[in-house]
Parts: structure tokens; C-alpha cells; sequence
């Protein structure tokens, strides 16, 4: 019988570089596997440990006894990311250890089971930096659609295109009060990092909404996922900004002329006709003016942040 | 020693209290608490107490509380939570991750009837419900018992051997909001019995590891089999920490169970929590009337002590067993186990009766009604409802 350690613990030898080391079972084009390449980059000397809860962001692990991930981590229920960082980082604080507990999450894991969970840690400020890498479909079980699933998306429950809004996470998180809440995109790498650092820096609880291009689920080809994620971001549908505190607002990129076009043309998961590119950019439009009068109203102050 | 009149919720938060700041020196205490009648004092009691290195986190469920102690756990401290009925219910999903993950927590369960309809009564249904989570489960009849219970399972979980979490119960209002006298274990005591709690693969920076990802059936064998295994040190591990206690506390508290007038007995009765303090009374009137009769209080049911309820029944001829919990289309779930730990011994009968289910006052009358209702079967029936509230 082969000796299998007491508990289900699966080692790698190697130390934080990068978080998320080759061998690992991410799909081809993932956004996972960049943003994770960037987060090792600013967090390499800072002893992450990652609570991370059942979605491809854990399954890319691998099975035991090894694990892709060269950071500690702690695999949790669906809905629990939050509470297990919260314990995770109470004990290191109470014994002055210097590490950053992180959750990196799916949407369904963030907008959907673990809402209750997040916006719990978010309320009590807890010290923890929380990503959710935002693919808008339940990847891991084959995808199916979530909250965080943009209207007109063909999923495998919402056949002919799904018919609901998204829900504005951003907003959820900002009512929350929390020091700092931001949105990345994988094409704009100066973006990302400087938001990674601002996170780093920061201290309480601290969420960053990374829109994920997932090939498996959008029906795109892999290739195309930072070109597709720069097309969300110039045509106004990913909207680039930042919240300080819930209520000081900067916008980090503009929209430009780029149709949407561009952006669904692109993705089998839009093309069954179930929303026309008008009706988005209607919608677009209207969250744009809504963005543009919250940060005329609340803008954060360059000098202050 | 401090004798204390307290509840049973103060005395099981003191005792968690003063177990959580006896890892003051090492890798501290958490907590994750979320109200839930009858056991919500115990939380209130943990919030309001200030510990040298420890966090009691106000989360916003009982999934969350539990999640809370696997984080604080995963992170080496000493870790642990009450709950009730619906809560533990509701709770579930993370009490089986805590015993997969071999995490030593300690949960108080304050035995509730499950819900809706909505009745905060003692029914011992809800932490029975996790019988199948890989978790030590004791129940106590007095606040006494209840403290000494509580230390013992800190220190059975948290043995390098064991590794697994421990659940303590105790019946809803009859123990936890009465009051007793008890011996209220004093700090320096406690930091005596209790070594410092060391999580052997907590998560560390220095030696990162996976903690709860994907496994084949192979290795997944290996875990419940290495948690069955566990289990099965329970007695001897339990037995040293009796001992143990007893040096340091002067009284010895029950272990698996406590046989009392069964070597010579015709009948046996079987019961739990306070049940078994109402039938200790009731036994103890026969005897004096010169009837062969005999008890056993239940107190450790994960792991099941089949051996011994074997050897503790021996060759008497009939066994009673009282059970306020009920699986539907099933029967009483203290009678299942039993009726497995007798399976070898086909002359004894084993009659399980249903009875104050729902917070129903089981009272010395009552008990009486059985043992004589018991005497007068020659062969075993399906559970017998023992309706007491309607009466
Ligand atoms: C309580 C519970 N319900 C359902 C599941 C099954 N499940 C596992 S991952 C998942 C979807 C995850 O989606 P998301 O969070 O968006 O991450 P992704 O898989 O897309 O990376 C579901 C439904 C589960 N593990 N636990
Ligand atoms: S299904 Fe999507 S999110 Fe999951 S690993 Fe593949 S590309 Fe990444």
C-alpha cells in the first residue's frame, strides 16, 4: 500500500514563482492563467496563501499528491472562500505574521453561493485582498449560466441567450464601504499591476473584478481572449475604474468609438441572434452615463486617493 | 476549585473560553459564532470574553462560523463554535469539509428540534443528522459532565492520533438554560491538561501545500480509511485522557459509557443527555425494590462503541433503548447503532421506544410506564411511540 499522508494534502517543491507553475490543467487561453502570472509578479515576496473555492481555479491544481499551485492553499466549499480567509488571516494577524490571504474565485462563487459570504468579510473589513476572475458562466460544470452571465448569452441553462441583466457586482461592493474595489482587464497590463500594488498596499478588504476571457465557454478561439477583453474595455462594456471607500470614484479608461461588434463577432456564446449589437449598445450607454454622473458626483481625488 | 451555580451555556462557553486562551502561547484561538436558540449564549458569552491571543469572528451564518474555524484551524489555531437545530442543519456542507480537512474543532451542539414548524424544544435529531460526518460525537447529562466532556474532547481531537473534529451535546432549556453547581475548570488547570494545539498540516508559507483539492478514488479510500482508523483509537485515546484528567482535576468522567447495575441485570435501559439522569433515578427506585434492573447511559457516539455495549449487556435478556430523535421509516437512530453492536448476541432483545421527541417532558413516571412496559414483551416490535406531550 502506498504510504498517502494523513490528510489530503498536496505538496510542491518549489516556492512562490509564479503562483500558478506549468503542469497545470487551465484550458488553453484561459484568463485565469494570466491573471495569475501578473498576481505572482506583485505578490512573489509577499507570502500569499489563497483560499480558493470549488471552480476551474481549483481543479487547475491538479489531483493529489501534487499541486500546480506553489503558494499554500486552502480549497473551500463553494460558498466559504471568504470565511476561510477570514480565519486564515485573524490567526496570522494575531501572530504577526507577515503573509496576504487572498480568495480567488469564479463568479459563480462570488456573485451567486458565496454573496452572503463575501459581502459578510467585506462589512467586517476583513484583511483580505478577494479576486474574482469573472468568466461569467459556471465553467467547471460544464457552463451553465450565473448571475454575473451577460444578457443575450447563450449558456447551456439559457438556450436561446439569457434573458436577465447582469448583476452589477462593482455596485454591491462599493455599498459595502470597503477601502478599495477595482476591475481588470488582461490587456491593459499597467492597469493591472498598479492595481495589484494599490491592493497590496492597501489594508481591510480590498475586491478586484477581473473579466476572464474563457474559450470553453465563450465559444472563442483561444488566441483571441486579450483582444477580446481590449474590445470590452474600448467599447464601454467592461468599464475600467476604481472605488475608494465606496464613494470616490476615477474612471481609468475611456471608452472609444470600437463597436460592439468587434467583441460579440467573436464569440459562438452571441451569436444565436438572442440580443442584437443595437440593443447592447443601448445598454452600454445608459451604464455609462450612470458611471459618468457617479464620478462626476464622487470622483476620487487624484492627489488623495 | 471554583463551584460555580451556573447554566449550561455558561458553563460550556467558560470551558470553551478558558480552552481557547490555554493556546494563548501558541498559535491562539478563533471562533466563528452566529446565534441560534438554545445555544445563543454560549456565543454571546465567547464574544464578551477577552482573550490573550484569539478572535471570536461575528459571521453571518452558521456555514460561514464553520468555515471561520476550518480558516482559523487551517491556520493552527484552536478552533470553536456552538450551534442548534436548523443552524447545524444549515451548516452541514462545512461540518463534513472540517472532518475531511482533519481539523480538531470543537462545536457545542445544544440538541433542538429541526424546523419548520418552528419549536425550540430538546430533540436530539439535529446533531444526530451529522452522525455520518466524520466527526466524534458525545453526549452529556449534566453540566459537570457537559465541562469535563468539553476538555476531553479538545484533547481526544487535537491528539496527533485522532485529528478529527469533536462535537459535544447537550439537551436544549433542560441543560442549557437550567442551573447546576459545578466545578468550573480554573485557567491554570485547564492550561495544565490541555498541550498546545498543534494543526501537524496547517497551511505555512514556508512548506506550501494543496489543502482540500481534487483526489481519485484511490486516494479518497486512503482518507476514510485513515479516518475510520482514527476512530478506532478513539477509546484508547480518551481512556489515557481520562486518567489524565482525573490526576489533574480529582473526578473521573464517564468515557464511552456508563454501565451502572447491568452485570446482574434482566433489563437494561439505554439513554442519553439529561434522559439518562431521569433513568439513573428511576433505576436506582427498582433496585431498592429488588428488581434486576440496569442501565446504560450513552455518552460517546462517534465512534459507536459497539465493543463495549457488547460486553456491557452481556447476556441480558432484554434491552430498552430511549431515543428522542427519530429517522422517518426508520426508527430511533440510538437503537440502530445498538441493535448492530448486539448483532452477535441473538438472545437479547432489543426494544427501542420513541419519546419526548420535540421537547417532550420525559418524566420518572413516564420511564417507569417503559421499564415495566418492557419487562412484560417476550419478543421485540417496531419502535414503540411513547407519546408524553399529549398526554
Ligand atoms: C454547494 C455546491 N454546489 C454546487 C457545486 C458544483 N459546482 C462546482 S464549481 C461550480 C461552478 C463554478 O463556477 P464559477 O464560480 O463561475 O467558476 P468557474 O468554474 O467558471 O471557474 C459548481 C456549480 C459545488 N461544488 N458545491
Ligand atoms: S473553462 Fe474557462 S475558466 Fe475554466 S479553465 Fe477553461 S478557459 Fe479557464
Amino acid at each position: 500500500m502506498n504510504v498517502v499522508p494523513l490528510n489530503m494534502n498536496a505538496n510542491c517543491d518549489t516556492t512562490c514563482d509564479p503562483v500558478l507553475r506549468a503542469g497545470n490543467t487551465n484550458c488553453a487561453g484561459c484568463g485565469m492563467s494570466i491573471g495569475l502570472q501578473w498576481f505572482s509578479e506583485v505578490f512573489r515576496d509577499s507570502k500569499p496563501i489563497l483560499a480558493i473555492p470549488a471552480c476551474c481555479g481549483i481543479v487547475t491544481a491538479g489531483a493529489f499528491p501534487t499541486s500546480a499551485y506553489s503558494v499554500p492553499i486552502a480549497a473551500t466549499t463553494f460558498a466559504s472562500a471568504a470565511a476561510v480567509a477570514t480565519g486564515l488571516r485573524s490567526v496570522a494577524l494575531m501572530n504577526t505574521e507577515e503573509n496576504v490571504t487572498v480568495c480567488w474565485a469564479g463568479d459563480g462563487g462570488t456573485y451567486d453561493i458565496g454573496l452572503a459570504t463575501l459581502s459578510a468579510a467585506a462589512e467586517r473589513n476583513e484583511d483580505i485582498i478577494y479576486i474574482c476572475y469573472d468568466n461569467e458562466i459556471y465553467g467547471n460544470t460544464g457552463g451553465q449560466r450565473s448571475s454575473a452571465t451577460p444578457e443575450g448569452v447563450v449558456t447551456s441553462t439559457t438556450t436561446s441567450g439569457k434573458s436577465e441583466r447582469k448583476k452589477d457586482i462593482m455596485a454591491i461592493m462599493a455599498a459595502h464601504h470597503i477601502p478599495y474595489a477595482a476591475t481588470l482587464s488582461v490587456a491593459h497590463r499597467e492597469d493591472f499591476i498598479r492595481k495589484l500594488e494599490i491592493a497590496k498596499k492597501t489594508k481591510g478588504f480590498r475586491f478586484l473584478l477581473m473579466l476572464s476571457p474563457c474559450p470553453t465557454g465563450w465559444k472563442s478561439e483561444p488566441e483571441d481572449g486579450v483582444d477580446l477583453i481590449r474590445y470590452a474595455v474600448r467599447c464601454g462594456l467592461f468599464p475600467l475604474y476604481e472605488v475608494y471607500d465606496g464613494d470616490r470614484y476615477r474612471i481609468n479608461v475611456e471608452r472609444d468609438q470600437t463597436s460592439i461588434e468587434e467583441y460579440i463577432t467573436r464569440q459562438r456564446r452571441y451569436t444565436k441572434g438572442s440580443i442584437l449589437a443595437e440593443e447592447l449598445t443601448q445598454l452600454i450607454d445608459a451604464r455609462w452615463q450612470k458611471l459618468k454622473r457617479i464620478v462626476r458626483a464622487f470622483p476620487a481625488d487624484d492627489n488623495k486617493v | 476549585m471554583a463551584r460555580k451555580l451556573v447554566s449550561g451555556n455558561q458553563a460550556a462557553g467558560h470551558t470553551l473560553a478558558v480552552a481557547g486562551e490555554a493556546n494563548r502561547e501558541a498559535r491562539g484561538c478563533i471562533c466563528g459564532a452566529y446565534p441560534i436558540t438554545p445555544q445563543t449564549e454560549i456565543i454571546e458569552f465567547l464574544r464578551a470574553y477577552e482573550f490573550t491571543k484569539g478572535r471570536v469572528v461575528p459571521v453571518e451564518s452558521e456555514h460561514s462560523a464553520m468555515a471561520v474555524c476550518m480558516g482559523g484551524s487551517l491556520a493552527g489555531a484552536r478552533s470553536v463554535t456552538a450551534s442548534s437545530s436548523n443552524g447545524l442543519a444549515y451548516m452541514t456542507e462545512n461540518v463534513f469539509a472540517a472532518g475531511y480537512y482533519r481539523l480538531p474543532i470543537v462545536m457545542i451542539a445544544v440538541n433542538r428540534t429541526l424546523g419548520p414548524p418552528w419549536n425550540i424544544w430538546v430533540d436530539q435529531g439535529d446533531s444526530l443528522m451529522l452522525r455520518d460526518a466524520p466527526w466524534l460525537q458525545f453526549y452529556t447529562e449534566s453540566h459537570q459532565d457537559l465541562v469535563d466532556t468539553i476538555l476531553l474532547a479538545f484533547r481526544v481531537a487535537e491528539d496527533p492520533r485522532i485529528l478529527l473534529p469533536a462535537m459535544v451535546a447537550m439537551d436544549g432549556f433542560v441543560t442549557s438554560h437550567t442551573q447546576m453547581g459545578v466545578d468550573l475548570p480554573e485557567q491554570e488547570l485547564v492550561d495544565r491538561f490541555l498541550p498546545h494545539c498543534i494543526v501537524p498540516h496547517r497551511l505555512r508559507s514556508d512548506h506550501p501545500t494543496t489543502i482540500g483539492g481534487l483526489t481519485w478514488p484511490k486516494e479518497t479510500e486512503h482518507h476514510r480509511i485513515e479516518i475510520q482508523r482514527a476512530m478506532e483509537r478513539v477509546p484508547e485515546v480518551l481512556a489515557e485522557a481520562i486518567s489524565e484528567f482525573e490526576e489533574i482535576f480529582g473526578r473521573r468522567p464517564h468515557g464511552l459509557l456508563s454501565a451502572e447495575h447491568t452485570e446482574d441485570a434482566d433489563v437494561i435501559l439505554v439513554a442519553s443527555n439529561s434522559m439518562a439522569r431521569t433513568l439513573r433515578g428511576v433505576v436506582e427506585s427498582r433496585r431498592e425494590a429488588g428488581e434486576k434492573i440496569g442501565m446504560i447511559k450513552a455518552k460517546t457516539f462517534r465512534p459507536f462503541p459497539r465493543e463495549a455495549f457488547e460486553s456491557a449487556v452481556g447476556k441480558t435478556a432484554k434491552v430498552g433503548v430511549l431515543d428522542r430523535n427519530h429517522s422517518p421509516g426508520s426508527g430511533g437512530i440510538f437503537w440502530q447503532e445498538i441493535v448492530t453492536s448486539l448483532r452477535n448476541q441473538p438472545d437479547t432483545m432489543v426494544q427501542d421506544y420513541l419519546v419526548g421527541l420535540g421537547g417532550g417532558d420525559v418524566t420518572p413516571e413516564i420511564l417507569h410506564e417503559i421499564v415495566d412496559d418492557l419487562i412484560s414483551r417476550s419478543k421485540s416490535v417496531e419502535p414503540v411511540w411513547k407519546e408524553v406531550a399529549s398526554r
